[in-house]
């Protein structure tokens, strides 16, 4: 809410020509999706998918597909090709959770398996305000959240102007609080 | 709409503001005959231009000019930027507020008598009494179209107001009902009734709910005798040799700059920007401001004590369905000092879309209390089972409490921002904890799993820095809200709120733009003005 920009409606599983990056973003779904393409350009494949692990980290939400989190991270991309700081934020973001993660656990942020001691690095930078740990915590409130099929999931049915509003449509179609 | 257009020398009444207290003030005096151009600086979005979605609305129509924030409340290290959470758009925040119209109670018009000495707090008496008030209120709400007055039918109980009801039965509330809401419950006034849409923060789209926007501002179109002027920001009074207000410069966003000659000036430009104008027109005359002799402007900023109370249950609520602002209880809004506090709180539920939960749930950018992992995401996966309500009550004057010109940062036109300093007086923290432990009861009565406690949003009830005082030397305007220092110079806002009540403000603002109008039209016509 601090810069309360509104993130680009993200485009869905838009199939669209993403060429080599595709081949270099190694696979994963993100090479559907035009914005993940460019992020992964950006920021490199493999800071991309450390991002979208530590995006799942700090909001876990098991019923949430991968492109969920990758479509939360991948407007750095556009917004890190025009900002070399924020580049260097995400880039050195994503050193550091590499070195804590091969210091405690031997293995690269994303390559560690227990949720809880992803956590920890997390938890650590968190502790340590870490302006990398803060924007991607306050980016992700919104990135995250404000995608409508992040609304489904959760019950949230959006927009009921177009619809009639919710007076023919369950407003108060709950009795159980009668009876508790 | 082609209204009237003035010239930038005729002599007019000018109000700064468009929303409750503006856009109704320029309604009720072109309705006399009194021409009239209203300054907003926000732009004219109709209600066509509304959308079902939080994040867009909230960036097309929120005031987010550049401000600071100071003191210990939480808002300056979740929102350092964002201390209010107003609209600068045609109509104010009445294009956003939740339709709550709640009369103020006797006592609440005199508290220093009635509470007594609080120690830290700037109280005073109203200079006007709920008697005074009282046929204002009820012209208001004939206006407003409110429920639960002038034989309109409450509007039906959406499931968060069900489980709010539920809950206080089990509890013993005995005061509870779906409140008394600008919301159309059945055609009225030209507007359609309530379809429970939701969405009442982001503009009605239905114009069930009452805004100065099409509700009063095109009816004084219709008279010939008022102009609004949208991208019409003012900059500063002016005024002459003998001290009477003369006109206001303002400024458009291509920086051109206007003078709009004046007979009379209103300010209602809310609690931030109507004492910041004032302070910003200082003067050889007037080095401290315009109005400010008592050194009041600015001072005893008061934003309600707020908190907001969610709990899940083990079935749906879908809050979102339905009006905002669904139901009330109103037990707790007595003045009964064995609580540990004095005033009172009323419970509104109250719901937010996905998007606003996710950011206001655990706010802090993870600096504060950061809301993140299975912690804070168990709660989003449960939103379908949530019910919540906001906590609102009277809070106290402080002196310090305040709205001051930035020594340093300045705005788009070049003018010192202000800065908005606040700190909680402990009378406000007992009633938050009070209302906490309270919500938690009814809630947990009925099943509720989970409670959360989530502190005060940016404020949207920003009360009390131009405020209303019998004596010259106590506060800036008089029972009319006219200026104590400046005959022609008026506030018409929630600044002159002497103290701020445990209610939601608009009602009580419309009442006195209607009383102001009645009161300017006298004059004027008297030639006093």
């Amino acid at each position: 809410m601090s810069s309360p920009k509104q993130p680009k409606r993200r485009q869905f599983f838009k199939i669209a020509s993403a060429g080599t990056v595709a081949t270099a973003s190694g696979g994963l779904s993100m090479m559907l999706m035009p914005e993940a393409a460019l992020a992964a350009e950006v920021l490199g494949a493999g800071a991309l998918k450390t991002l979208t692990k530590m995006a799942r980290d700090i909001f876990p939400h098991d019923r949430f597909e991968d492109t969920l989190y990758i479509n939360a991270v991948s407007g750095y991309g556009e917004q890190a090709k025009a900002d070399e700081k924020l580049k260097k934020l995400l880039l050195d973001g994503v050193a550091k959770l590499d070195a804590e993660a091969n210091k405690k656990f031997k293995k690269p942020y994303a390559e560690v398996e227990k949720e809880a001691d992803r956590v920890s690095i997390l938890k650590g930078m968190d502790k340590a305000e870490s302006e990398f740990f803060a924007k991607m915590r306050g980016d992700l409130v919104v990135s995250l959240y404000n995608q409508p099929a992040v609304w489904a999931k959760l019950g949230y049915e959006g927009p009921s102007a177009d619809k009639g509003g919710y007076i023919n449509r369950g407003f108060n179609d709950q009795t159980w609080m009668d009876r508790a | 709409m082609a209204s009237k257009k003035f010239d930038l020398k005729d002599e007019v009444v000018v109000i700064i503001g468009s929303g409750a207290g503006g856009g109704t003030l320029g309604n009720e005096l072109a309705q006399k005959g009194i021409d009239v151009v209203i300054l907003e600086a926000g732009k004219r979005h109709e209600m066509n231009d509304f959308q079902n979605d939080e994040w867009p609305m909230f960036s097309q129509i929120s005031w987010l000019d550049k401000r600071t924030t100071s003191g210990s409340w939480r808002v300056a290290k979740d929102f350092p930027g964002l201390p209010s959470w107003i609209v600068k758009a045609v109509g104010g925040s009445t294009v956003h507020w939740a339709g709550a119209s709640l009369r103020f109670q006797e006592h609440e018009f005199k508290t220093e008598t009635v509470y007594g000495t609080v120690a830290g707090a700037n109280l005073l008496d109203w200079p006007i009494t709920l008697k005074d008030l009282e046929p204002y209120y009820a012209l208001a709400e004939d206006k407003m179209g409110t429920t639960g007055t002038n034989g309109i039918p409450r509007l039906p109980g959406n499931n968060n107001y069900k489980v709010l009801a539920a809950g206080a039965k089990k509890v013993g509330y005995k005061q509870f009902h779906t409140g008394n809401m600008s919301i159309n419950s059945q055609p009225r006034d030209g507007r359609a009734s309530c379809q429970q849409i939701g969405f009442c923060f982001q503009g009605c789209k239905s114009g069930a709910k009452w805004s100065t926007l099409y509700a009063e501002i095109p009816k004084g179109e219709k008279t010939g005798h008022l102009e609004v002027r949208p991208d019409a920001q003012a900059l500063k009074i002016e005024h002459d040799s003998s001290g009477k207000v003369t006109g206001v410069l303002y400024g458009d966003s291509n920086g051109n700059r206007y003078l709009q000659k004046a007979r009379v000036v209103c300010v209602a430009g809310n609690s931030i920007e109507s004492p910041r104008l004032l302070l910003n027109s200082a003067s050889t005359m007037f080095p401290n401001g315009l109005a400010n002799s008592s050194g009041q402007v600015g001072r005893n900023y008061m934003r309600h004590m707020t908190a907001s109370v969610y709990a899940i249950f083990e079935n749906p609520v879908h809050m979102f369905r339905g009006t905002t602002m669904a139901g009330i209880v109103q037990d707790e809004s007595r003045h009964d000092p064995s609580r540990g506090f004095v005033g009172g709180y009323e419970m509104e539920t109250l719901s937010l879309g996905v998007p606003f939960m996710a950011a206001f749930l655990e706010p802090g950018g993870g600096r504060v209390a950061p809301g993140w992992g299975r912690d804070f995401a168990s709660a989003m996966d449960a939103y379908d089972n949530m019910a919540g309500m906001w906590l609102v009550g009277e809070d106290m004057p402080q002196a310090t409490n305040g709205v001051t010109l930035h020594k340093t940062e300045k705005d788009q036109f070049g003018l010192p921002v202000p800065n908005v300093n606040f700190s909680d007086h402990k009378n406000d923290v007992a009633m938050r904890n009070h209302g906490f432990k309270q919500a938690k009861a009814l809630y947990e009565s009925i099943g509720a799993k989970r409670v959360i406690f989530t502190p005060p949003y940016p404020s949207t009830h920003n009360l009390g820095t131009n405020r209303m005082s019998e004596k010259a030397k106590d506060g800036v305007v008089n029972k009319h809200g006219q200026t104590h220092d400046i005959k022609n110079l008026f506030v018409s806002d929630g600044s002159q709120f002497t103290t701020g009540a445990a209610e939601n403000p608009t009602l009580t603002i419309v009442a006195l733009a209607i009383r102001q109008a009645e009161y300017i039209a006298n004059a004027m016509s008297r030639k006093e003005l």
